[in-house]
């Protein structure tokens, strides 16, 4: 498989931060790649190297294949979503729409005719000759998508692009991303802080964290195998325990990660294992309740609870069970 | 938790001022009323008052023989504007306006485009500092400095003729029209000295401008393809515009009304401004004068209309 993005070793500092720090990565060519992490965690630094919009302190980028370094965005057949779409205020919908392949001297009739388009396949036909102040968040997500993909990029880079979008309109944004990708055959590469969308969404995901990728692999990989803490505990608030704690279980000393849903109330059957302790808060999520105990080791452990069970009281005492083969160590020791 | 008070509805303060607080806040247009109708009087009356006396006196006539002032209607004072001196006066005050505000755009754009998209803290600050500290010291000090500047005895002179440059000056100075003995008594002179002396005007609006353009506009643009030209030509020039507009607006205006640039520093021959101290002083010609005086309140209604039709405001 070809590769589209390839990032070996680069490291982007401002002066003293190291925005992005050693970072090697491969994007396959026609993949949906998720790049995962808390604000200030070297995402939206990637997305811009990979734009052309800043340059690698050190390291080597390659699109396709060709060297990246040095060479400025205009001249990149790569095209971004901004966060707040960047749609030209003086411009309408239409010549928004148009801009790339009017810059590239395509003849009129052809890039209206083509804008026209592509403004049809994100479901805005007739807004042309709207402004952009016109239009609503959503649609101008969906303007500013059609802005980039008219223009045929070899990748798409999509910087937070659902973030400013309610949570009905962003689940439906979701699917018609993926759909679209999967009918373009485009390389996508999405930048997110929410895990959610990220699981979701991707083929493969890099979690980053302090400029540097904390973990890379298909989501399922990242969400049940973590590998490091701090994948576990930002990829789907999991139950972090100590390497002392893990032992008393009869597990190596080593830091571990646990699904609140892997855990059940009560002893449960078959070969389980099993903590107690006190009940210190429960909180109602719709389909679940979670149910946070504390162990006689101060050891705080959620659990997710479907609605449908009677939940304990607060104060009161529980058992604990997950299957052994869920408690998943990771490579930090002790 | 004493701080909590007992009462849900605190006491009204007391006294006048709490009473007149109250008021106001229960009538807010009332305040507004009041704060704005003394500059409203003053500028409906005092300003646009007189500058209705203005228009009215070029429309009376001068008699030749008395010097009165001949209260009839009549067009006369306009059609003398239109004899070859009078309109050469015109002519060379609305082309050098004109090439002033050109060249103070193209000076001012780069200047204000740093300031706006990357001087931050200290440098900007510095900025504000270095386009406003010629406005802090007199006009008349920096003219006459600007005078001892390009004098034929000068430092710009000196300074040409130690770089080895002196035949490009004596070869400008030998052009027709632009030319003349020294810097300082030639067209080229008036002109570097309005530019020097209007370009903060310019420079600050535009910078307004490009302050409000979010810089990723200027990525998207680059983005999508663009060459930094074409980003400058389709996206930052489109949006610095009404900055533009406004910055010409001052540069254009002002330098059609100065009378003392020209006067120190120039060919003796008049610009607008001088004509019409010139008619109103000594000549005691007021309607001409006023007739003068209307000239460039029509060329900026004109040029505003102009720039309207031109879209320069959509992006206000």
């Amino acid at each position: 498989m070809t590769t589209a993005v390839l990032f070996d070793k680069v490291s982007r500092h401002f002066g003293q931060v190291r925005a992005v720090d050693h970072v090697d990565l491969a994007v396959a060519e026609g993949e949906f790649f998720a790049m995962l992490g808390p604000s200030g965690s070297g995402k939206t630094t990637c997305l811009r190297l990979m734009a052309g919009f800043e340059q690698p302190t050190d390291g080597h980028i390659e699109i396709f294949g060709e060297t990246a370094e040095g060479v400025p965005p205009y001249r990149r057949n790569v095209n971004t979503v901004f966060q707040d779409y960047a749609l030209f205020p003086h411009l309408s919908i239409l010549e928004n729409v148009a801009y790339g392949l009017m810059v590239k001297g395509v003849s009129r009739e052809e890039r209206l005719k083509a804008a026209e388009s592509a403004l049809a396949m994100v479901k805005l036909p007739g807004y042309g000759s709207r402004r952009p102040g016109q239009l609503s968040g959503g649609q101008r997500q969906r303007v500013a998508l059609a802005r980039a993909l008219v223009n045929r990029p070899r990748v798409l880079l999509l910087d937070e692009p659902l973030g400013a979008l309610d949570l009905k309109l962003r689940e439906q944004m979701q699917e018609e991303l993926k759909a679209l990708q999967k009918s373009l055959g485009i390389t996508f590469v999405f930048v997110t802080h929410d895990q959610g969308e990220a699981l979701s969404m991707a083929d493969r995901v890099a979690v980053f964290n302090e400029g540097r990728i904390q973990q890379l692999g298909t989501p399922e990989e990242v969400y049940k195998r973590p590998q490091t803490r701090f994948v576990a505990d930002f990829v789907g608030s999991s139950n972090v325990l100590a390497p002392a704690f893990v032992q008393s279980l009869g597990y190596p000393a080593r830091y571990a990660s646990l699904r609140p849903e892997a855990l059940s109330l009560g002893d449960g059957t078959g070969e389980r294992k099993r903590v107690t302790g006190t009940v210190v808060a429960t909180s109602f999520l719709g389909a679940a309740n979670r149910v946070t105990i504390e162990t006689g080791s101060a050891t705080r452990i959620a659990a997710m609870v479907p609605a449908s069970e009677l939940i304990p009281e607060q104060g009161s005492g529980v058992t604990l069970s997950f299957a052994p083969e869920d408690l998943h160590l990771m490579d930090e020791a002790a | 938790m004493s701080a909590i008070a007992e009462t849900s509805i605190l006491a009204g303060r007391s006294g006048t001022f709490g009473k007149v607080s109250d008021f106001f806040w229960r009538n807010p247009k009332i305040l507004l009323f009041l704060m704005l109708a003394p500059p409203l009087l003053w500028l409906g009356i005092i300003y646009l008052g007189s500058l209705f006396a203005l228009l009215l006196q070029s429309f009376f006539s001068i008699d030749e023989f008395s010097g009165l002032v001949n209260y009839e209607f009549t067009l006369a004072t306009y059609r003398q504007l239109l004899i070859p001196s009078n309109f050469d006066i015109i002519l060379r005050t609305v082309v050098m306006a004109a090439l002033v505000t050109l060249a103070s755009a193209v000076i001012a754009f780069p200047i204000a485009y740093y300031a706006a998209r990357y001087a931050r803290g200290k440098w900007k600050v510095l900025f504000y500092l270095g386009v406003m500290l010629p406005l802090w010291s007199s006009y008349l000090v920096k003219v006459y400095a600007w005078k001892l500047i390009l004098a034929k005895e000068g430092i710009l002179t000196w300074v040409f003729s130690k770089l080895h440059l002196t035949w490009l000056l004596d070869g400008w100075l030998a052009l027709p029209v632009v030319g003349g003995n020294s810097l300082s008594i030639s067209y080229t002179g008036t002109f570097i000295v309005f530019v020097y002396v209007w370009l903060p005007f310019m420079i600050l609006p535009i910078q307004a401008a490009l302050e409000r353009v979010p810089g990723n506009l200027v990525e998207a643009s680059a983005d999508l393809g663009a060459h930094p030209a074409q980003t400058f030509r389709h996206v930052l020039f489109p949006l610095a515009l009404p900055g533009i507009i406004a910055g010409s607006i001052f540069t254009f205006s002002l330098t059609l009304g100065d009378y003392i640039i020209p006067q120190i520093i120039g060919s003796s021959r008049l610009f607008i401004g001088q004509a019409v101290y010139a008619q109103q002083g000594t000549a005691g010609n007021i309607p001409l004068a006023a007739a003068f005086t209307v000239v460039p309140i029509v060329i900026m209604g004109f040029y505003l209309w102009m720039a309207k039709k031109q879209g320069a405001f959509d992006a206000l």
